[in-house]
């Protein structure tokens, strides 16, 4: 792997931490485009690996919030949970049967509505 | 019966999550401050475990589609822990309005490029023809 790829992928990683630091929004936000924009990843390929990425990104920041502050609510989390992990089956599934730029058309819109979010919430 | 509701709304979330990567936080969280009633610290601490299990699921499923760069994926999730002190550390340094409208420009930044991409005549989309179906020894489709 070569140094120029490593250093963008540090940028990845310093900035999906950064603005989860920030703001508390998942890294995936930063990450897949980030990806697909840095990389040429494939949106599919960027996706996946953006969500790989998010296990250890997720599971420390909860372990902090839980361990060090007492903030989560493990039950309630989940139950929660659950359904989600049914959701995230369906969304995969539906995700390998729709052309990849349908995939960057619905990130591009979710990045307005965060932005329209952050300036106006 | 708001758990119920808030048990539908994180499906959506997932299946949100699903289709384009991310944890689905963006959901999980307005469904337990607004339908449970939970504080905005504790939703959001409480979504971050969803997030990771949720995640679990979501990248083993796309690993079995064989789109998942586990090489890249370990790099990025190495170098996050910086980037989050970084955040916190700028968090408490620099006014959180000027934050905000910092990172609205980056992300309208990011929806512009992939728009253009979106758009772009030559946009890579390798699986289409397998969704289309092989072609018959022939050639006919």
């Amino acid at each position: 792997m070569d140094r120029r790829r490593i250093w963008s992928l540090a940028l990845i990683g310093t900035a999906a931490g950064a603005f989860s630091g920030l703001f508390g929004v998942g890294g995936g936000t930063v990450i897949v485009p980030m990806l697909i924009l840095l990389f040429a990843y494939g949106e599919r390929l960027a996706t996946g690996t953006s969500l790989a990425a998010i296990v250890a990104i997720a599971f420390l920041a909860a372990a902090l919030q839980g361990g060090f502050y007492g903030n989560v609510d493990i039950d309630l989390g989940l139950i929660l949970a659950i359904p989600a992990m049914v959701g995230i089956v369906v969304g995969t599934a539906i995700q390998q049967r729709i052309p990849e730029k349908a995939v960057s058309l619905i990130f591009a819109v979710l990045l307005i509505g965060v932005a329209f979010e952050m300036v106006l919430g | 019966m708001d758990l119920a509701l808030a048990m539908l709304v994180c499906t959506t979330g997932g299946i949100v999550g699903g289709l384009i990567g991310v944890g689905g936080g963006i959901v999980f969280i307005p469904a337990m401050t607004v339908l449970l009633s939970k504080g905005q610290v504790e939703a959001q601490s409480t979504s971050l475990l969803m997030i990771a299990l949720v995640a679990i699921v979501g990248a083993w499923r796309q690993r079995s589609y064989g789109n998942v760069n586990f090489k890249d994926a370990f790099l990025i999730a190495a170098l996050s822990p910086v980037g989050v002190l970084i955040g916190v550390v700028t968090a408490n340094q620099i006014p959180e309005r000027a934050l905000r409208i910092g990172f609205a420009m980056v992300a309208l930044y990011m929806a512009y490029r992939l728009l253009k991409r979106v758009f772009a005549p030559n946009h890579p989309d390798p699986r289409v023809p397998e969704i289309a179906g092989p072609l018959d020894p022939d050639g006919r489709s």
